[in-house]
């Protein structure tokens, strides 16, 4: 388990630019493999553009408390980027203006940023009918400062989407760290303490299942109800949907891969599995992704891999939906990640 | 040469080619195939782990490897994968020692 970011280790891998290289060169250059612009036009859906805009998601930093060893961020306890409240304004005057009706704040540890609830309680005035904060679970756990979060999120109807990569202690802590597992099942139980996740309960509280290793997730009920009965039967805990996420190729994954020999196998595996009805569907084509420092991408991992819009409207102090909605998506071969097998998005499966 | 062997791990990938040069049979065999790994009365995690064991008895190694990544991506754990592999080594090794009977009935034919 490393302790440190790609960016704190000075790794080359932590350069978007070496990652898209290693993506657009090798198996997909010599075109042992169709690249994913050459995939998705055999179903006509080159160039792949947006629908309608229904989610903003907004990354308020890349500081977090753990050091996760997928982690598409690079985040970490080093990582100092924050949003500042100036950016999180810009982000304010926008929600009110489009037609978003999800708001999904992400990072790092979103409740990190020492504007975090400040941010919460301007949003949640806009009158957003889903409100998300993906929260790692352990930052509840963390500090006594924290303590008081489920409580904070009740207060607003936040939804929480919490990362959960399995029911057993050695598969979590694995991926996550060390007593991640145990601070987690923690969290969640102080969660279902103020109604979170419980049957009836208008408080959401939905967990995101990644895979811990280089093979991709299967199918996303049948983990849903393994999870459900486990945590329940283990620990007590109950929590509403499952969503099962495919670890896209980029940041910290890709260094994995890169180390452990599965690189080739893994790219092997996303295309086989490419699936042309998940592509109408994919997360770009209702989201926006705004980074700590208020530059527009497609998407979050587009965001990591500093492929910014494709439009004149590059930061969120100068956006305009109508031109924003009339871009081409940027994409890459990370995008196969996102289209295979049933699909992945922040959403878990699509089709 | 030392390093090439009879198996090469990506030649699993290359496991639809088998239709090439008999298309309808193959196709059978793989509508077949796919059709038994569906849900049905035992789960597709229990025929995953059928399928692991199986793969071990029969000492294929693209079947391992095969059903190795289709139990992670099941969620199954290490500790339930090698539970499986024990049933099928238990069952092979029964299947032995079962046929013991027939060596002492013979011997007891001839020399008892
Ligand atoms: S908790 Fe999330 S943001 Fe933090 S290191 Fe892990 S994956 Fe990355
Ligand atoms: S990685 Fe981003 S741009 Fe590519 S398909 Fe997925 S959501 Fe769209």
């Amino acid at each position: 388990m490393k302790t440190q970011s790609l960016k704190k280790r000075d790794s080359e891998l932590a350069q978007a630019k070496r990652q898209l290289e290693i993506l657009s060169n090798g198996i997909f250059q010599d075109g042992e493999l169709p690249t994913f612009a050459e995939k998705i036009a055999e179903n006509g859906h080159f160039p792949l553009r947006p629908r309608r805009l229904e989610i903003l998601q907004i990354n308020v930093g890349y500081m977090c408390n753990q050091v996760c060893e997928h982690c598409h961020v690079d985040a970490g306890p080093d990582r100092k980027e924050i949003m500042t409240r100036e950016t999180m304004q810009q982000c304010l005057d926008v929600i009110k203006r489009t037609g978003a009706h999800t708001l999904d704040l992400t990072g790092g540890a979103p409740e990190m940023n020492p504007d975090f609830r400040w941010f919460v309680e301007e949003a949640a005035k806009a009158g957003i009918s889903d409100f998300i904060v993906r929260s790692n679970l352990t930052i509840i756990r963390a500090n006594k400062k924290y303590y008081d979060l489920p409580e904070f999120f009740k207060k607003y109807n936040i939804h929480v989407v919490s990362s959960m990569p399995h029911w057993t202690r050695g598969k979590t802590d694995k991926q996550r760290g060390d007593g991640v597992f145990d601070a987690s099942i923690e969290a969640l139980k102080m969660l279902n303490a103020v109604g979170y996740g419980m049957p009836d309960s208008p408080l959401k509280l939905d967990l995101v299942y990644n895979p811990s290793g280089a093979f991709l997730p299967g199918d996303q009920a049948g983990l849903q109800a393994h999870f459900k009965k486990a945590l329940l039967e283990d620990f007590g805990i109950q929590f509403h949907d499952l969503f099962a996420i495919t670890n896209l190729p980029i940041s910290r994954f890709l260094d994995y891969l890169i180390a452990s020999d599965n690189y080739e196998d893994y790219m092997y595996a996303l295309v086989e599995a490419y699936n042309p009805a998940a592509v109408q569907n994919v997360m770009c084509t209702n989201t926006l992704s705004v980074s700590w420092d208020g530059w527009l991408y497609d998407c979050d991992f587009n965001q990591m891999l500093g492929l910014g819009v494709a439009s004149p409207v590059k930061h969120i102090s100068e956006y305009q939906e109508d031109l924003l909605q009339d871009r081409k998506i940027v994409i890459s071969q990370h995008c196969y990640g996102c289209t295979a097998g049933a699909g992945s998005s922040c959403q878990g499966a699509v089709v | 040469m030392a390093d090439q062997s009879y198996y090469d791990p990506k030649d699993l990938r290359k496991f639809g080619k088998i239709t090439d040069w008999q298309e309808d049979l193959g196709s059978k065999f793989f509508e077949y195939y796919n059709s038994v790994f569906q849900e049905g009365a035992l789960t597709a995690r229990e025929k995953s782990l059928i399928a692991l064991a199986v793969a071990h008895t029969e000492r294929c190694p693209y079947c391992i490897d095969a059903y190795t990544k289709d139990g992670l991506q099941r969620g199954i754990t290490k500790e339930e994968m090698m539970e499986a592999v024990h049933v099928g080594a238990a069952i092979q090794s029964g299947a032995s020692l079962v046929h013991g009977v027939q060596m002492m009935n013979k011997v007891n034919k001839l020399d008892g």
